[in-house]
């Protein structure tokens, strides 16, 4: 594990919060609880008001001339020099890694570049640029983690979520097997390929109540609606909650609203 | 998607012995592989070097392959070439014709698959018989390989127990791997000692000394290459590389990647037929060289890393997709996700477009592969190729296009580029959330294994909004 080392000087002043159409529009709670976390740890917190989606769904489907229509659109509203942070290695991971490939001979690919080299997903910086310490405040529990597909291979910050829980002391970590596998979501895959999605996702909530875990925590919200939704179907009560709520919960959060 | 792809799928689906068999056997494999390349540093620097060197030879294709024939040429190999499978086919079969030969020895290779080649020299009256083990089992059951290492994969013990049984009568029925393969091993002996000809595949061709690298464990590919009297090769085009060393380190790279092995039992090199003062090996050594679309895949820059791949099938055995479907869900010579971006290039979007959906994008290829190959970078651009007419030389681009689709796209981003319509979407849809709830109970593809997606009753937007955070 390579920390970034931070110091007072490098803890920025100020962020964008990018919230991500999923929480906007089905887990809010997750994006206000990454708002107080950040808020708590100093930092102001920029929400522009015209942020829609990233683009990602239409990029990942083929859909190039719309994914840089909305990403341009997305642009416009980074102007200030400071980091964008992302509560979802997905969305991320699109302006982070993609972005220079979509805006790639585009007029506007420095101002891609500039907004790529600026994102940053909740988990990994909170742990490397705020190096953020947590005080655990919550009844013990047990969870189990999934990261995303995109946490792993494309922000390469899997661990970062780890390294958050670890803090809590109260929080008893159980490891799923095949922990590192594609849950099935895949965006649009989910519904194009239903079967395919069907037994990933099985197979996946399978491996989670094989834990004995009461609660799923992960850092992206496509991949806890999906197994979230197939443990809750096949009847089990082990809840879903994105880590930012989790974290902000059980450190005293509703409690020190600010 | 077609509905034919479709049911192929969900057919694999059904299909509980192949699932178990293969990801029993993909496990295995995994576990092979992190063991053997467990050292992270050790492995990067290994992959930076295998990279560098396919790269190198895919970037000069034409050149290499002309030295590479001069090279051959003078070991005394003699080169075809063959720019589709059905060239490929008819210059075997002329060989095979100049020798009176009925009967051809196989040792395993996916170009001969690529070709149809059994197939097709069965309808010329020539018996093709395969070595490989694997491979043997998968010609007496009649099926196609699932895997491009371990073509029986999908098999267990009991059901190879069964097929043997029937196959060689005098063998009593046995599940004893060690029997099985024994009396696999007393059937092809006296094979090998009679074939006219023996066909091989091909690992490596090393274009600066002109040789051909044959990988396997069995033994079968050696047989097949010195026992006959006449020894074909088959490979694709872009399996060159310029220098002898860069052979070490890709051959290291491959058997771990395969199989965990730090070598495997065999490594051959072929340099020449034999020679006058040598007393075996065969009198003649063919190379077949197929294009059947590589070379159009070189023309594209981006395309290229395709032609990278060194057929270790690291990228079948970490695919989560690959382990639930098995091979032959794909319908394709090459399955997994190497075949997912090689198969529609080659033979058309037209055909195998469909196969570019079969993928999460997780990225999980990506990270095994030896050779860096961007799988899934590759995937969206064939995505993008398969919905829109372009000037790209993929055949069949464009013939993925839905009109519906393509305006819902359309109207999906003319909403998010105006916040003023995506809030009040948002809004409308937050209001409406039991209605919508109801409506999306219905989308049966999400709902027949999870529960609904809970809508909330006030969007971030909103919330953010109440609690003062700034806007600019």
């Amino acid at each position: 594990m390579n920390l970034t080392p931070t110091n007072a000087s490098s803890k920025p002043d100020s962020v964008y919060f990018y919230g991500t159409c999923l929480i906007d529009l089905l887990y809010p709670q997750a994006g206000v609880s990454a708002v107080h976390l950040l808020k708590r740890e100093g930092v102001n917190v920029i929400y522009p008001q015209a942020q829609t989606c990233c683009g990602q769904p239409a990029w990942n489907s083929g859909y190039r001339d719309e994914a840089l229509t909305v990403a341009r659109a997305q642009l416009a509203l980074f102007s200030k020099p400071i980091p964008i942070v992302v509560p979802s290695a997905s969305c991320a991971g699109m302006i982070k890694v993609h972005y220079p490939e979509l805006f790639n001979a585009q007029p506007d690919k420095s101002k891609a570049l500039d907004i790529a080299e600026r994102t940053y997903e909740l988990t990994e910086f909170l742990t490397d640029i705020l190096n953020i310490n947590l005080t655990d405040l919550g009844a013990p529990v047990t969870v189990a983690v999934h990261s995303s597909c995109s946490a792993r291979h494309e922000m390469k910050v899997a661990d970062r979520i780890d390294i958050l829980l670890d803090q809590l002391h109260n929080v008893t970590h159980a490891e799923p097997a095949n922990k590192e596998e594609c849950c099935g979501f895949g965006g649009t895959f989910a519904i194009k390929q239903p079967e395919i999605s069907a037994a990933m996702v099985l197979e996946k909530a399978k491996a989670i109540e094989y834990t004995n875990a009461q609660r799923l925590i992960g850092q992206d919200c496509g991949c806890l609606m999906n197994i979230g939704c197939a443990l809750e179907k096949q009847g089990h009560t082990i809840t879903h909650q994105h880590i930012a709520k989790f974290l902000w919960d059980r450190t005293g959060g509703p409690h020190r609203d600010n | 998607m077609t509905t034919e792809f479709r049911k192929h799928i969900q057919h694999a689906l059904t299909q509980r012995e192949v699932q178990a068999n293969t990801k029993n056997v993909v496990n295995r494999l995994r576990n092979h592989r992190r063991a053997a390349l467990s050292d992270q540093a050790d492995w990067q620097r290994l992959r930076r070097q295998s990279t560098a060197i396919r790269t190198h030879a895919v970037d000069k294709l034409p050149q290499l392959l002309e030295l590479l024939e001069d090279k051959l040429t003078q070991n005394g190999i003699r080169v075809h070439w063959a720019e589709t499978t059905e060239q490929a086919n008819q210059i075997v079969l002329t060989i095979m014709q100049q020798h009176n030969a009925s009967f051809v020895i196989k040792g395993k290779s996916m170009v001969s698959e690529e070709m149809g080649l059994n197939h097709y020299l069965k309808a010329h009256g020539i018996e093709c018989l395969e070595s490989d083990l694997g491979e043997l089992i998968i010609q007496l059951a009649n099926e196609q390989p699932s895997h491009i290492i371990v073509p029986a994969l999908h098999k267990n013990r009991k059901q190879i127990a069964r097929l043997f049984h029937t196959y060689f009568p005098a063998t009593p029925y046995t599940e004893d791997i060690n029997a099985l393969a024994q009396s696999a091993r007393h059937f092809l002996r006296h094979k090998f000692a009679t074939a006219p000809v023996g066909l091989t595949g091909v690992n490596f061709m090393v274009a600066e000394t002109g040789t051909l690298c044959l990988v396997e464990n069995e033994g079968n590919g050696r047989m097949c290459s010195s026992v006959p009297p006449v020894h074909i090769a088959v490979s694709g085009i872009e399996k060159v590389v310029e220098h002898l060393s860069d052979v070490p380190p890709l051959l290291r790279m491959l058997t771990r990647s395969a199989t965990g092995q730090s070598i495997t039992t065999y490594f051959n090199m072929i340099s020449s037929p034999r020679k006058p003062d040598e007393k075996d090996g065969p009198l003649e050594v063919h190379l077949v060289l197929l294009d059947n679309g590589r070379s159009r895949i070189y023309n594209d820059l981006e395309l290229r890393d395709t032609l990278n791949c060194i057929r270790c099938g690291a990228c079948m055995n970490h695919c989560p997709i690959y382990k639930h479907i098995g091979g032959h869900a794909y319908q394709t010579v090459i399955p997994g996700p190497i075949g997912t971006i090689l198969e529609p290039q080659k033979s058309g979007l037209n055909l195998y477009g469909e196969l570019t959906q079969v993928s999460t994008l997780c990225g999980a290829c990506r990270e095994v592969c030896p050779v860096s190959i961007p799988i899934p970078k590759i995937i969206n651009r064939l995505r993008w190729e398969y919905i829109r007419q372009s000037a790209c030389n993929i055949p069949g681009a464009g013939s993925g296009k839905k009109k519906t689709e393509a305006i819902v796209w359309k109207i999906w981003a003319w909403s998010c580029v105006h916040p003023v319509v995506y809030n009040r979407i948002g809004r409308t849809i937050t209001n409406m959330r039991s209605l919508i709830g109801r409506i999306l109970k219905k989308i049966s593809a999400w709902t027949a294994v999870r529960s609904t997606p809970k809508l909330t009753k006030t969007t971030l937007h909103e919330r953010l909004k109440a609690l003062k955070i700034e806007d600019k």
